[in-house]
């Protein structure tokens, strides 16, 4: 074929009107605007005056796709990418402009969406295979495939109430991985669950994309899934395509610009949630890492327990702890919000560009978590002369000791 | 094809295929229905029980109402009947989006569905009801009818009217919470305003009132389908429940469809 363009976005805008959903939400609202646009019927020169805080997630955004081309969104958090799939999903719709896509699609925001507590594993997999798009028909006939590449068929009867959280992701994921569309759009799903299980999974999407003809879009903050999975890259900033190009050129580009600092909203559900995340300058400057994690909570956690991941600049992880980890040296006080701060002081890294990932949660369980959401430069206090690149060497600066016999 | 402002033309083809997704969130809401509980299945008798015998109580033996030559608890849970499932399917369907946002938020699928299959959990508490009522009418030595076989006609006007206030409320509430506190409240009083605890012959000089609430009409047919003797056909309620139903769900439709669209930004 000459254009074999699965996906073609021209020129995408979404509009949010955030002052609009706050104020209209109840009648009252509604009804007291109402009289005041009958009232300037009356009063001329009493101009409409709507205070809209207008915000554009995304901002004429145009790109395409072609057949069996996989597509790795990268950008910062709030820089569109949801978005971008939430329309491509057809979950919502653009303010402006027009996409053409051709085949079935499918698209993964969330692992197990619309999963019930209260029913049984079988019974979530065909609720779950039936959200998805899929035939009643279609899941009798990967029931077997999907439980025995979930590893709970000893608990399939069992309301996944009583799951662990790795079983529910893994019965959730391996319904999702079932599915055979010709587009697969993927949001930041395979962050979840555990090491052995995500690489699995990672298999099974690159499977998918090698099979040739399937389109994937990807999104995702894991620099080395991308790398693995996608050929292209789509490069997300403040709703604006920053760049495009493979997906090398994209990560480079995106990974050079950086905030030291994030800030987050609450999200919907009230649960524990990260506020904020920085890296303190001074401490920076004096050679050391100062990080400071804001908190809430509804309830008081007991305790707090912040975990972080330093990574090189191309997403590898170097090193990361958490308050567990640090045994009797982390015995805080409970508590339902606050600013944790984690220092290094002896810094074994070398003079380079770092990502900082940062968890919440408590004695039990994680509530929370921010992947890559703080780049940061780090100036070495050691110098060394005639130091190779770090792309030859790498970030970790060990200390070495060298000696010589002779033979 | 995705476009700003443009209608999906495939909607109702995507409706179709995604009908398994409608039985599969009837049979979830009917499973966890009663999980959890001791009494299970038993709680969908004990509020008519207890509301046939206030009832009885206040309108047959205080205000001495007639009833027609019908025993009276019998006229009120003939009436209590199918109350229960308008109100029940109403509420069911008046709160589906709600209690769906989580879907609604993350994955695309022909909206309509959600409020269609919210109508169905209360067509098994109304089963377990009617059981109730063979026993009871047997008891007072009223056996089923000819009659009877109109009866599944009757169930899906209920079913339909139902469907089309809900649907109307169920956007509405997407935008405005204020209906979250209206659906109960409409439940709550209309519970009076429909001839529940009386019958619609004690009332001949409101009756054309009365037969502006379209539940009047529905509720007249079931009486005259389960009581067999002793109670007309109002043909005119019947008929004004019919026009009312189809207005509502026609442009419960239309309302749907225009908001369906914002629905994921809103909720």
């Amino acid at each position: 074929m000459p254009n074999d363009s699965v996906i073609s976005v021209e020129s995408l805008s979404k509009r949010y009107r955030l002052g609009h959903q706050r104020q209209a939400n109840s009648l009252g609202d509604r009804i007291t605007s109402g009289l005041k646009g009958a009232a300037r019927w009356f009063i001329p020169g009493s101009e409409p005056k709507e205070v809209f805080e207008e915000f554009w997630a995304l901002k004429d955004v145009s790109f395409e796709v072609r057949r069996g081309q996989t597509l790795g969104v990268v950008g910062r958090n709030g820089a569109g990418k949801s978005t971008l799939l939430k329309i491509l999903s057809r979950i919502t719709e653009p303010t402006t402009g027009r996409i053409r896509m051709t085949g079935r699609v499918a698209s993964l925001l969330e692992v197990g969406t619309g999963f019930h507590p209260e029913l049984t594993g079988r019974e979530n997999i065909f609720l779950n295979g039936a959200i998805l798009g899929m035939k009643r028909t279609e899941i009798l006939r990967k029931f077997d495939e999907i439980v025995a590449f979930s590893e709970v068929e000893r608990f399939l009867d069992t309301p996944v109430k009583h799951y662990s959280s790795g079983m529910y992701v893994r019965l959730a994921f391996s319904v999702a991985a079932h599915l055979e569309p010709e587009i697969l759009i993927v949001d930041e799903v395979l962050s979840v669950g555990d090491t052995q299980f995500q690489k699995k999974c990672l298999n099974k999407v690159s499977e998918v994309t090698r099979s040739g003809d399937r389109t994937v879009l990807f999104v995702s903050h894991n620099s080395a899934a991308l790398q693995s999975i996608c050929d292209t890259g789509l490069w997300l900033d403040r709703g604006k395509v920053a760049g495009v190009g493979t997906i090398g050129e994209c990560l480079a580009s995106y990974l050079r610009t950086g905030s030291q600092k994030a800030e987050f909203s609450a999200p919907s559900a009230n649960k524990p949630h990260i506020t904020s995340v920085s890296v303190d300058e001074r401490a920076l400057a004096d050679g050391r890492i100062q990080v400071d994690v804001g908190f809430k909570s509804p309830i008081p956690l007991s305790p707090p327990i912040v975990g972080i991941t330093i990574s090189s600049s191309m997403g590898q992880p170097l090193s990361g702890s958490n308050g567990r980890m640090a045994g009797n040296a982390w015995k805080p006080e409970p508590s339902a919000g606050g600013v944790v701060t984690a220092t290094i002081d002896d810094v074994p890294l070398h003079s380079d560009s770092y990502r900082l990932s940062v968890y919440l949660g408590d004695a039990n369980m994680d509530y929370d978590q921010k992947l890559d959401v703080v780049v940061f430069d780090f100036v070495s206090p050691r110098f060394y002369p005639q130091m190779p690149p770090i792309g030859v060497i790498g970030p970790v600066d060990l200390k070495w000791r060298w000696s010589i016999r002779a033979e | 094809m995705i476009e700003a402002g443009r209608a999906n033309v495939n909607y109702w083809r995507d409706a179709w295929h995604y009908r398994d997704l409608f039985w599969f969130l009837t049979l979830r809401d009917i499973k966890i229905r009663y999980k959890q509980t001791y009494l299970g299945v038993a709680w969908a008798i004990v509020q008519p029980v207890v509301t046939t015998g206030i009832f009885t109580f206040v309108f047959g033996k205080l205000a001495g109402m007639q009833s027609g030559g019908v025993p009276y608890p019998l006229l009120v849970l003939s009436g209590l009947l199918p109350w229960q499932l308008f109100s029940a399917a109403l509420m069911g369907s008046s709160s589906s989006l709600i209690s769906n946002a989580h879907l609604i938020s993350k994955v695309y699928f022909p909206r309509l569905i959600i409020p269609i299959s919210a109508l169905g959990v209360a067509l098994i508490d109304f089963f377990v009801v009617l059981v109730l009522y063979v026993a009871v009418s047997i008891w007072f030595g009223r056996y089923p009818s000819w009659h009877w076989t109109l009866l599944p006609v009757f169930i899906f006007a209920t079913m339909f009217l139902a469907f089309g206030m809900g649907l109307w409320f169920t956007a509405l509430t997407v935008k405005y919470r204020d209906f979250k506190y209206i659906v109960p409240f409409i439940a709550q009083v209309g519970i009076f305003l429909s001839p529940i605890g009386y019958s619609t012959g004690v009332v001949p000089r409101w009756s054309g009132l009365l037969d502006l609430n379209p539940v009047t009409g529905i509720i007249d047919s079931f009486r005259w389908c389960l009581l067999t003797d002793g109670h007309p056909f109002y043909l005119h309620g019947m008929i004004c429940s019919t026009v009312i139903s189809v207005a509502l769900t026609f442009s419960g439709l239309w309302y749907f469809r225009k908001m369906e669209r914002t629905f994921a930004d809103i909720i």
